[in-house]
């Protein structure tokens, strides 16, 4: 079987600081990480390995540093990775960047089931994952928590609802983006980051993947950014205390006057 | 401070800080609490191939040296000094099989021991023979192509746990020390029981078991080296092993330190931090000191011995050893009291972490050589070196 799990490099932070004056992110002095939601989809795609046999292959788009984001999926148990980068990929948006993963995947060769994490930390957009099985035109299931089963080409998954789950066949190829319920990732192995070192990484630019020059970066990008800011902290909510048979009835007074029941 | 360690050894300590943050700190109390052995763990061990660092790559293990062992061992010991305690001490019954094995012993046991898919244990003390590990009762007799063992050993770690023995029993008890054979024995083999698991201090969440012996048939070619080669064996055991116990000591120590620091910054009496006071910052200042020099030593005794082993060298590293194991122990106690001393009454209780910190050094003074049996390692060593030298 062939695996594809595409990932992103993102910032180590959950509090993301924004430059008012470019409205981009800032990045400078921030750690990065594999987007976390990767991290899920490289486990499964392991552990897909381990059932099924083949081998998994970890993309990425983003620049040169981003290597190390694929080589730690290599020592994680990915076999090979290759890394889509291109000064002309710059300033893509989520269709810009699907059409370009999916380029590269069609360049990477045949493959069986492709793998994202939902999102990534930092834009939260979850839309490449559904935008790459666009471009492949071949079926998705988001938001998976279980692989049921995969037999005589068609698989079976749970996508995860808020009021429960749907069960789901489609026929392979096919992606899938995964949650944080499907699994729980390892921790690599001293011989995966021993050979996580030694990986040959190729990278790949518009010219390798016959990219059209208006579906890339800034150019190929529709969505354009007015204005980026940071939304006011919440304010404190009000605490009751006391007796709990007084707070009760407090609450419930409360409730009612804002008509919630 | 900066050691220059190898990117191999970069990523080695990598690993072990993740694993020690990650899936240790969160079960630490519980396994303390608990005195139970830490499965879990040792399976993390095992998948992410730190068990075999030290086990030349043709047994399935990294190639790596004591440097590398050392440095796992510390660095899991930062956070618990016990938990590391199952990886260091199979390295122990390890270290017969590696140092005097056949290869058809070597290839037998250490590609398990390498994967984490067995864990070992030695098995030397015995209720009438502790410092005076000589004076063994434990005995081997020939039996055709068998040996028989009887007698019982005490405080074994990893005893009842670990699948693979390295055993010392007398062969020829009328040659006392010189009567003494080393044998690989298995798990499972008949007449090889465990006894009482030992309540203890502290190294909680490690089995300390009796070992005994009844009647148990080995095959001869479970002997390591020759019949008598047993103290030769155990000594140069100690010598690869002792650096372990060190990195043990080191690390809870060095954990300890920066629990205390942690806590000094944000602990506030007096309207302020205690960190803001000379008295706790003298008390921070000879802690950070004693551990970078109980490191110091240890490192570069550890890569003294892989260096002199790498060129084919055979003599012993005694006194380093002792040194290094002796220094670190003694620094692991004083630093972890100080760490409860820094806490005051909230490092009395079992909420934080350094009272446990403080109960798992004190046997890094004890076992593998008391701390008095270092220092007579070290004189003695000493008073060979000048005898030599006239």
């Amino acid at each position: 079987m062939n695996i594809i799990v595409c990932i992103k490099q993102v910032p180590n932070t959950t509090n993301v600081q924004i430059d008012e004056k470019t409205g981009t992110l800032k990045r400078e002095g921030v750690e990065s990480i594999v987007n976390p939601f990767d991290e899920y989809a490289i486990e499964e795609g392991v552990r897909l390995k381990e059932r099924f046999g083949g081998k998994v292959t970890v993309i990425t788009m983003g620049p040169p540093q981003a290597d190390s984001a694929l080589r730690s999926a290599i020592s994680r148990g990915a076999d090979n990775a290759i890394l889509v980068s291109d000064r002309s990929f710059a300033g893509a948006d989520t269709l810009a960047t699907s059409y370009t993963l999916a380029k590269a995947i069609h360049a990477a060769g045949k493959y069986d089931i492709i793998i994202c994490g939902k999102q990534a930390t930092d834009g939260d957009t979850a839309q490449v994952g559904p935008g790459v099985a666009e471009k492949l035109d071949i079926p998705h299931i988001a938001y998976v928590k279980k692989i049921e089963s995969i037999e005589n080409n068609l698989m079976v998954a749970e996508r995860m609802m808020e009021d429960g789950y749907d069960v789901i066949e489609v026929p392979l190829p096919a992606l899938i983006t995964v949650v944080k319920e499907i699994n729980t990732p390892r921790l690599p192995s001293l011989k995966g980051m021993l050979s996580s070192k030694k990986a040959q990484i190729p990278q790949w630019g518009a010219k390798e993947l016959g990219a059209d020059k208006n579906k890339i970066g800034l150019t190929g990008s529709p969505t354009q950014v007015m204005k980026i800011f940071s939304p006011p902290p919440r304010p404190g909510g009000e605490k009751l205390t006391g007796h709990v048979s007084e707070m009760s009835k407090t609450l419930v007074s409360k409730l009612k006057d804002l008509k919630v029941i | 401070m900066e050691y220059f360690l190898t990117e191999e050894q970069q990523m080695m300590v990598e690993l072990a800080r993740k694993i020690a943050n990650e899936k240790i700190k969160p079960v630490r109390e519980h396994y303390d609490e608990n005195e139970e052995f830490p499965w879990p763990i040792v399976e993390e061990f095992a998948k992410s191939d730190l068990c075999g660092a030290y086990i030349p790559q043709e047994y399935g293990g990294l190639g790596g040296g004591v440097m590398d062992l050392v440095l796992i061992v510390e660095e899991l010991s930062k956070v618990d000094g016990a938990i590391s305690l199952a990886l260091a001490a199979s390295a122990l019954g390890t270290f017969p099989i590696l140092l005097y094995g056949n290869e058809e012993q070597k290839r037998k046991y250490l590609p398990d021991i390498a994967s984490g898919r067995k864990l070992a244990a030695f098995g030397l003390t015995e209720p009438g023979a502790g410092s005076d590990a000589t004076a063994l009762k434990t005995t081997a007799k020939k039996d055709g192509n068998h040996y028989i063992l009887n007698g019982t050993k005490c405080f074994i770690t990893n005893g009842g746990d670990a699948e693979i023995y390295t055993i010392f029993a007398s062969t020829n008890p009328a040659k006392g020390a010189r009567g003494i054979s080393c044998f690989i024995v298995e798990k499972g083999t008949a007449g090889f029981e465990f006894g009482k698991k030992e309540k203890k201090l502290g190294i909680r969440a490690s089995s300390t078991r009796e070992l005994i012996f009844n009647n148990c048939k080995v095959s001869a070619e479970n002997l390591l080296a020759k019949e008598g080669y047993g103290l030769m064996i155990a000594q140069a055991t100690f010598d690869s092993s002792r650096p372990g116990v060190a990195a043990q000591a080191l690390g809870i120590a060095a954990g300890a330190l920066e629990e205390s620091i942690n806590y000094a910054r944000t602990r506030v009496q007096f309207g302020q931090p205690i960190a803001s006071f000379q008295a706790i910052q003298h008390i921070l200042a000879d802690m950070a000191t004693e551990v970078e020099a109980a490191r110091a030593l240890l490192y570069a005794t550890s890569k003294m011995m892989d260096a002199q082993h790498a060129a084919g060298k055979k003599e012993r590293i005694t006194k380093e050893s002792a040194m290094s194991k002796y220094y670190a122990s003694e620094v692991a106690m004083r630093v972890t009291t100080n760490a409860v001393q820094v806490f005051g009454g909230y490092g009395y209780i079992r909420e934080y972490p350094v009272e446990k910190m403080m109960r798992d050094a004190k046997i890094t003074q004890i076992y593998e050589g008391t701390s008095q049996i270092q220092k007579n390692e070290i004189a003695l060593a000493l008073i060979k070196e000048a005898a030599g030298k006239k």
